[in-house]
C-alpha cells in the first residue's frame, strides 16, 4: 500500500498556470450543443412482455456547453441526469434529439464513423473500484486511450502514462502496480490520467467525487479545478451534491423527472433560485454550522419523486410543490428566460426582481400558450404584482411548505467580502506556514 | 489496559475472566458510557486495531454526533456497543455501560436481550439492510414479538401504528408490501419504524442518510429529531457529514484511525475547533452557508492503514504543523486532554498555539 | 403473479414443442443430411430382419418416403393422438402418448418405459430428499463453523463424494453391506404400493450411493451459499432486533442461502429422472437410465427416441416446479 508520503495533495500544474483570477477566463464557442434530447426506456409486463410504459428518463432537454466552462447538472437520484451524461458520451442512444460537438451532429454518426471523435470526449466515472480493471497495471489501464485509439505519443507510451501520473499527483512509479494497491481517493486520480490521455476537449464526470472520503473530495476537486486551467479543458459535472456542483461549476442545470427545471450562472443560480425545486434543494442542504441551526428556514418537501414512468402533467413539480396553482396542473411551463442567462421553467418563480426592488415578492405568471412564449418574452409577461403570494393557498394540500424560505440566501454571507489572499498562494495546498 | 476478549457466540459468564474487572458504574445521569473502548481484529496481515481506547458518555434526550472518514472506527464502535461484533474475530476491551450495566462482560444472551429493547440501530443502506423475502409488516413484527409476549394481530395493528408514525402513506396496506416496493426514503422510514419497535432508550443511527438524496435526508432528519424529542431517547449519529452533525447533534466526537482525537459541544467544534484534523474537514468541505473559496483546503494524503499506523500521532503524516513538536509527535501518542470545560483534543501543539493558527490562518480562509 | 404463472407456463410449452423439434431432428432430420436415404433409415428402426419388404413397411410407417415437414407433424401427432404401426406381422395401435414402436421388440415403447419410471423415479426421490437434507446441514454446519475441525473434516468429504464415481461408491457399499455384512441382501425393486417397507428397504443402499455424490456437492454449495448471505447487511439488523441466533441462521440466513440451491435442485432431480444411469446399472434396478443403456447398446432407435423425449420433459417439468417455487420463496420474481 502506498498510504499518505506520496499521494500527493494537489498537484504542480497550477504553478505553471497563469493566476487563479485569470483562469476564469470568458467562455468561449459553444462546444457542445444539446437539443431536444430524450431517452425513453420501455417497460414490459404482462404475458407477452408487451411494452406497457415508458420511463421518461430524459425528457427534452435543450442546453449548450461553451468551451472551457464547466455545466453542473445537479438533481435528486431519477432525475434523469446521469443517463444525460451518458447520451452526450454516447455510451447511451438516446431516443430523440441532438448532440453537437463541435459542430457535428453525433447523434448521426455509426461508431466507426464516432471512434476517432472519441478522443475528444472523455468520461471520469464514480466509482473508482469498478472502472478500473483490476486486473491490469496502472500503466496498461492509463495506456489504454493511446492503443485504442492508435495514438503513439511522443517519447512513447510508457513516458506518455508518467507523465500523466505525475499530473494527476500520483509517482510515476506506481506504472507497474494494480488497482487494488490504491486508496478509493487514488484510484479516481487513475481514472482521471485515463480520461486525460488524449487530452479531450470535453470531459464528462459523471458524480466524480461522491464516493469519496471528504478530505480526499476536496483533493479531487482541486485536482479538476487545476486541470481545467491547465489544459483549457470543458466539463460537465453531474453530481447530486449542490455544494461541490457550486464549487466546481460554471453554470449550473437544476433537472427534475427529466427535464431542467431551472439553468443559470452559477453566482445567479445559488443567491437567487428561481424554481420551487431548486429552492427546497437548496434549503435541505445541510449546514455545518451549528449555530444556523434553529435560525435557519427549511422547506420540507412532503413525499418522494414521482415515478418517471407516470410523471404528473404538465408542471412535474406540481405534486410537492407549495405554491402550485390549478395552472401548474394543466399547462407546462416553458423554459424561459426570466432574468439575464437565467432560465426558470415555472408560473411562480421565487426571487424575481420587482420594480420597486422590494424584497420578497411573487410574480404571478399570466399563463400564455406555451407555443407563444418565446425565450425572454416570459420575463414581460409577468407583468402584475400580486401582493398576496399565492403560497399558503395550495389547494390540493399534496405539498405544504413547513417553512417560507425567506430571500436572503444561503449563499451569500459578510465572509464573501474577507480578503482571499491566502487562496492565492501556490498550487500546493500545504497550508501555509505563518510568519514564525 | 484490559485484557482482550475473545467473544464467542456461546460465551458465558464462567468463560470472560481473562478480562479485568470493570470500573465503578458511571454517574446514573449517564445513560450510555463508554470507557477505553478497544475493537481489535486478528488477521493474517497482523492485528487492526480499528478501535484504540475511546470514551464518551451520553445522557438521556441528547444527540452525540460521530465523525470520521471510512476506517476511522466509527463504525465499529457502534457495533461494539451493540453487541454485534460476536461472531466475528472482533477482540473487544474495555467498558461499555448502559443504564447501569457493563455489557463487554455480560453475556452474549444478556446482550441480545437489550438489543432492540433498550438499544436499536438504523443503518446506512435501507436497502441492503432489509430482508428481500420478507414484507416490511413481517421484519417490524418480528423484532416487536422478540421483546413482547403479544398476539400476532396486536404486533401487527403496533407495526402499523409504527409505519403511520414515521410518515408511511397508508400503512394499514404498505404493511404488506415488500421492502422493494418501497422508495429508498420510505424504505429508511421503516428501518426507523422497526428500530422504535420497542421504545428504544438508545438509538444509534450509523450514516442513516448518506444513501438518500438530499430532500429525503432533511425529512429523515426532521423525523429523527422529532422522535427523539417524543421518547426523550439517547441518539448517536455516525456520519461523514459535518452538515448532518451540525444538523443534530448536540456534541460531537471527532475520530482518526480508531480514535478520538476532538471531542466536545458541536457549537465549540465548529466554532473553535482545536485539532488539526477537525480544520482539514472542515477546509475540505465546499458549502452553501458561505461565499464560494476559490480553492479548498484538503487533508493531504490518505488515511494510514490500521495494522501499520504510523508511530506516536497517527495523523502526522498528514498534519502540516507536525514538525513544530521537537519528535514527540513520533515517540507519543497524544492523548485526549481537555483545553476547555467539555473540549477535549488530543493534539502534541500548545494549546494556545492552536488557537493562534485557527484564528489566525485557517478561519480567515473557510 | 397469474400472469408471472401463465408466462413460465407458456414457456414450458414452447420448450417442448422445440425439445420434439430437436429430437426430431437428431434421429430423422441430421442423418438424412449426413446423406441417409429413407431406405437405409427405414433399416436402423427395422430390428433383427431387415428383408426388403419390412424395411419398406417400417419406411411407409414413420413416413419416412414422405417431405420433412410432414414427417414431424406425423411425429407429433403420434405423441398427442396415437398412431397406428403396420409391422408386416400385425397392425399395432399405439396409443397416446405414442412415443414410438420399437419394431425389435415388437412393442410400443411408452408402456416399458411406464414400467421403469418408477423405479427411477423412487430412487431419485428418496436419494433427493436424503442429499437435500444432509448436504445442506453439512453446509449450514461448516459455513457456521469456519475453519473449525469439523468444517475442514466435512469439505473433505466433500471432495472424495465429488470426486468418487457412483460405480465405485456402489460397488464398495454392495460388497461391504450385501455380501460382507449382509444387511441389505439381494437389491431388487420392490413396488412401494406392493410393501411400502420392502420397497425402502431394497433402495436404502442405491439411495445413499446416488446422494453421497450429491450430498458432498451441496454441501459445498450450502456452505458458500450461507457465509455470503451471513455477511448480508439485512443479517446484521436481524441481530440487531435481538433475534435468537437460531432464528438468524435459519429464517433470514438460510432462507436466503437456499434459494439458488433451490435452482440446481431442481435441475439435478429433472436430470435423474432421466435416468440415473450408473446407480441403476450397479444395482441391477431396471430404470429408465437402464433402460436407456439397454436400448442404445441394442441399437434400437424407437426406444432411444423415446427415453430421450421423456428425459427432457422431466427436466423441463422439474424447471417448471423450480419456476414456480421460486416465485413463492422470492417477492421480487412475482413482477
Amino acid at each position: 500500500m502506498t498510504e499518505g508520503a506520496r499521494a500527493g495533495d494537489d498537484v504542480n500544474v497550477a504553478q505553471a498556470g497563469e493566476p487563479e483570477a485569470a483562469s476564469r477566463r470568458e467562455p468561449g464557442d459553444v462546444l457542445v450543443r444539446v437539443r431536444g434530447l430524450r431517452k425513453h426506456f420501455p417497460i414490459r409486463s404482462g404475458m407477452t412482455r408487451r411494452r406497457a410504459g415508458t420511463v421518461k428518463a430524459v425528457d427534452g432537454l435543450d442546453f449548450d456547453i461553451r468551451e472551457g466552462e464547466t455545466l453542473g447538472l445537479v438533481g435528486e437520484s431519477g432525475c434523469g441526469k446521469s443517463t444525460t451524461g451518458r447520451m452526450v458520451m454516447r455510451l447511451l442512444e438516446p431516443s430523440e434529439g441532438t448532440i453537437e460537438f463541435g459542430g457535428r451532429d453525433l447523434t448521426r454518426l455509426s461508431r466507426g464513423q464516432l471512434r476517432p471523435l472519441r478522443r475528444d470526449f472523455q468520461m471520469i466515472f464514480q466509482d473508482p473500484q469498478s472502472s478500473l480493471n483490476p486486473r491490469h497495471t496502472v500503466g496498461t489501464i492509463v495506456g489504454l486511450p493511446f492503443r485504442l485509439q492508435k495514438v503513439t505519443p511522443e517519447g512513447g507510451v510508457k513516458k506518455a502514462v508518467q507523465e500523466l501520473l505525475e499530473l494527476v499527483g500520483l509517482s510515476p512509479e506506481h506504472y507497474n502496480r494494480y488497482p487494488h494497491e490504491f486508496s478509493g481517493g487514488q484510484r479516481q486520480r487513475i481514472g482521471i490520467a485515463r480520461a486525460l490521455a488524449l487530452r479531450p476537449k470535453l470531459v464528462v464526470a459523471d458524480e466524480p467525487v461522491s464516493a469519496l472520503d471528504v478530505s480526499i473530495q476536496a483533493q479531487v476537486v482541486n485536482l479538476l479545478d487545476d486541470l481545467q486551467s491547465e489544459f483549457g479543458l470543458t466539463y460537465l459535472i453531474i453530481a447530486h451534491d449542490l455544494s461541490v456542483v457550486r464549487h466546481t461549476s460554471d453554470r449550473v442545470a437544476v433537472m427534475y423527472l427529466g427535464k431542467i427545471v431551472e439553468i443559470a450562472d452559477r453566482e445567479d443560480l445559488y443567491s437567487s433560485p428561481k424554481h420551487p425545486y431548486t429552492v427546497a434543494l437548496m434549503s435541505a442542504v445541510p449546514v455545518p454550522d451549528p449555530a444556523r441551526r434553529e435560525s435557519r428556514d427549511r422547506i420540507l418537501l412532503k413525499g418522494d419523486v414521482p415515478s418517471p414512468m407516470d410523471p404528473p402533467p404538465a408542471c412535474r413539480f406540481h405534486t410537492r410543490c407549495w405554491k402550485a396553482q390549478d395552472i401548474c396542473k394543466t399547462q407546462e411551463p416553458p423554459l424561459a428566460e426570466l432574468t439575464t442567462r437565467h432560465q426558470v421553467a415555472c408560473h411562480f418563480p421565487e426571487n424575481m426582481p420587482t420594480e420597486d426592488g422590494a424584497g420578497e415578492a411573487v410574480l404571478l405568471a399570466k399563463p400564455a400558450p406555451a407555443d407563444a412564449v418565446a425565450a425572454g418574452e416570459g420575463a414581460e409577461a409577468v407583468a402584475e404584482t400580486s401582493a398576496e403570494a399565492p403560497a399558503e393557498t395550495s389547494a390540493d394540500g399534496a405539498a405544504e411548505p413547513v417553512a417560507e424560505s425567506s430571500t436572503d440566501s444561503p449563499a451569500e454571507t459578510p465572509a464573501a467580502a474577507s480578503p482571499k489572499a491566502p487562496d492565492e498562494a501556490p498550487g500546493k495546498d500545504t497550508p501555509p506556514t505563518p510568519a514564525p | 489496559m484490559p485484557r482482550l476478549l475473545p467473544r464467542r457466540k456461546r460465551d458465558t459468564a464462567a468463560e470472560l475472566p481473562k478480562l479485568a474487572p470493570a470500573g465503578p458504574p458511571p454517574e446514573p445521569e449517564n445513560f450510555l458510557e463508554v470507557r477505553d473502548l478497544t475493537v481489535h481484529f486478528p488477521t493474517d496481515d497482523g492485528l487492526v486495531r480499528s478501535v484504540d481506547g475511546v470514551n464518551f458518555a451520553l445522557q438521556r434526550g441528547r444527540t452525540l454526533g460521530i465523525v470520521g472518514e471510512s476506517g476511522s472506527g466509527k463504525s465499529v464502535t457502534s457495533l461494539a456497543v451493540m453487541g454485534l461484533h460476536g461472531g466475528t474475530s472482533a477482540r473487544i476491551g474495555g467498558e461499555i455501560w448502559l443504564d447501569g450495566k457493563e455489557l463487554v462482560r455480560s453475556t452474549a444472551e444478556e446482550v441480545r436481550l437489550m438489543r432492540g429493547r433498550r438499544m436499536a440501530m438504523i443503518f446506512q443502506d435501507p436497502m441492503s439492510s432489509m430482508h428481500p423475502f420478507y414484507t416490511v409488516g413481517h421484519q417490524i413484527i418480528e423484532a416487536y414479538q422478540v421483546h413482547n409476549e403479544v398476539s400476532a394481530k396486536q404486533a401487527r395493528a403496533h407495526a402499523i401504528d409504527l409505519l403511520g408514525r414515521v410518515g408511511i402513506p397508508r400503512p394499514d396496506r404498505r404493511v404488506d408490501d415488500y421492502p422493494h416496493q418501497f422508495s429508498g426514503g420510505m424504505r429508511q422510514r421503516a428501518m426507523i419504524a422497526m428500530a422504535l419497535s420497542c421504545d428504544p432508550e438508545l438509538l444509534i443511527a450509523d450514516e442513516p442518510t448518506t444513501a438518500l438524496d438530499v430532500t429525503v435526508q432533511a425529512q429523515i432528519l426532521d423525523l429523527i429529531r422529532d422522535l427523539q424529542a417524543e421518547f426523550n431517547s439517547a441518539v448517536v449519529m455516525i456520519t461523514h457529514d459535518l452538515g448532518v452533525v451540525a444538523e443534530l447533534a448536540d456534541d460531537v466526537l471527532v475520530m482518526y484511525a480508531g480514535r478520538a482525537v476532538e471531542h466536545g459541544p458541536a457549537r465549540t467544534l465548529f466554532e473553535q475547533p482545536r485539532h488539526p484534523y477537525t480544520w482539514g474537514l472542515l477546509g475540505s468541505l465546499t458549502r452553501l452557508d458561505r461565499a464560494r473559496q476559490e480553492r479548498l483546503m484538503p487533508i493531504k494524503g490518505s488515511p494510514p492503514s490500521l495494522i501499520s499506523l504510523p508511530s506516536g500521532c497517527a495523523f502526522r503524516t498528514r498534519c502540516p504543523y507536525a514538525d513544530r513538536n521537537d519528535g514527540r509527535e513520533k515517540t507519543e501518542v497524544p492523548q485526549l486532554l481537555e483545553i476547555e470545560p467539555g473540549h477535549r483534543t488530543a493534539c502534541h501543539l500548545d494549546p494556545g498555539e492552536r488557537e493562534r493558527i485557527w484564528t489566525e490562518d485557517i478561519r480567515p480562509r473557510l | 403473479m397469474i400472469f408471472y404463472l401463465l408466462r413460465r407456463l407458456a414457456g414450458a410449452v414452447v420448450l417442448l414443442l422445440i425439445v420434439t423439434m430437436a429430437v426430431f431432428a437428431i434421429f430423422f432430420l441430421i442423418p438424412r443430411l449426413g446423406g441417409a436415404t429413407s431406405d437405409q433409415l427405414a433399416a436402423r428402426y427395422v430390428g433383427k430382419s431387415p428383408t426388403p419388404a419390412a424395411i419398406e413397411q417400417v419406411k411407409h410407417s414413420l413416413g419416412l418416403d414422405k417431405s420433412v415437414p410432414v414427417q414431424y407433424g406425423r411425429f407429433v401427432k403420434g405423441i398427442v393422438a396415437g398412431k397406428d404401426y403396420d409391422t408386416g406381422v400385425r397392425k399395432v395401435h399405439c396409443a397416446p402418448p405414442c412415443l414410438g414402436f420399437s419394431f425389435r421388440n415388437n412393442l410400443e415403447v411408452w408402456p416399458r418405459l411406464q414400467d421403469r419410471i418408477p423405479v427411477t423415479l423412487s430412487l431419485a426421490a428418496g436419494a433427493a430428499v436424503i442429499w437435500l437434507l444432509a448436504g445442506v446441514s453439512i453446509g449450514v454446519i461448516s459455513a457456521l463453523k469456519r475453519g473449525s475441525l469439523w468444517d475442514r473434516f466435512s469439505m473433505g468429504f466433500a471432495l472424495a463424494g465429488v470426486s468418487l464415481p457412483p460405480f465405485f461408491t456402489g460397488l464398495v457399499a454392495l460388497a461391504l453391506f450385501s455380501y460382507q455384512w449382509p444387511i441389505f441382501k439381494g437389491v431388487h425393486y420392490v413396488p412401494f404400493l406392493d410393501n411400502p417397507a420392502s420397497w425402502a428397504w431394497n433402495l436404502v443402499l442405491p439411495w445413499l450411493t446416488l446422494a453421497f455424490l450429491y450430498a458432498a456437492l451441496y454441501a459445498r454449495l450450502t456452505r458458500a451459499g450461507m457465509l455470503e448471505t451471513m455477511s448480508e447487511d439485512y443479517i446484521r439488523t436481524a441481530r440487531a432486533k435481538g433475534l435468537r441466533e437460531r432464528d438468524v441462521i435459519v429464517k433470514h440466513g438460510l432462507r436466503a442461502a437456499l434459494t439458488p440451491i433451490l435452482t440446481i435442485f431442481g435441475m439435478d432431480v429433472g436430470l435423474l429422472l432421466g435416468g440415473a444411469i450408473l446407480t441403476e446399472q450397479v444395482y441391477s434396478l431396471n430404470g429408465v437410465g437402464k433402460f436407456a443403456v439397454e436400448a442404445i447398446g441394442q441399437q434400437d432407435l424407437p426406444e432411444v427416441l423415446g427415453v430421450t423425449m421423456i428425459a427432457a420433459i422431466f427436466v423441463i417439468l422439474a424447471n417448471l416446479v423450480v419456476d414456480l417455487l421460486y416465485a413463492v420463496v422470492d417477492p421480487r420474481v412475482r413482477t
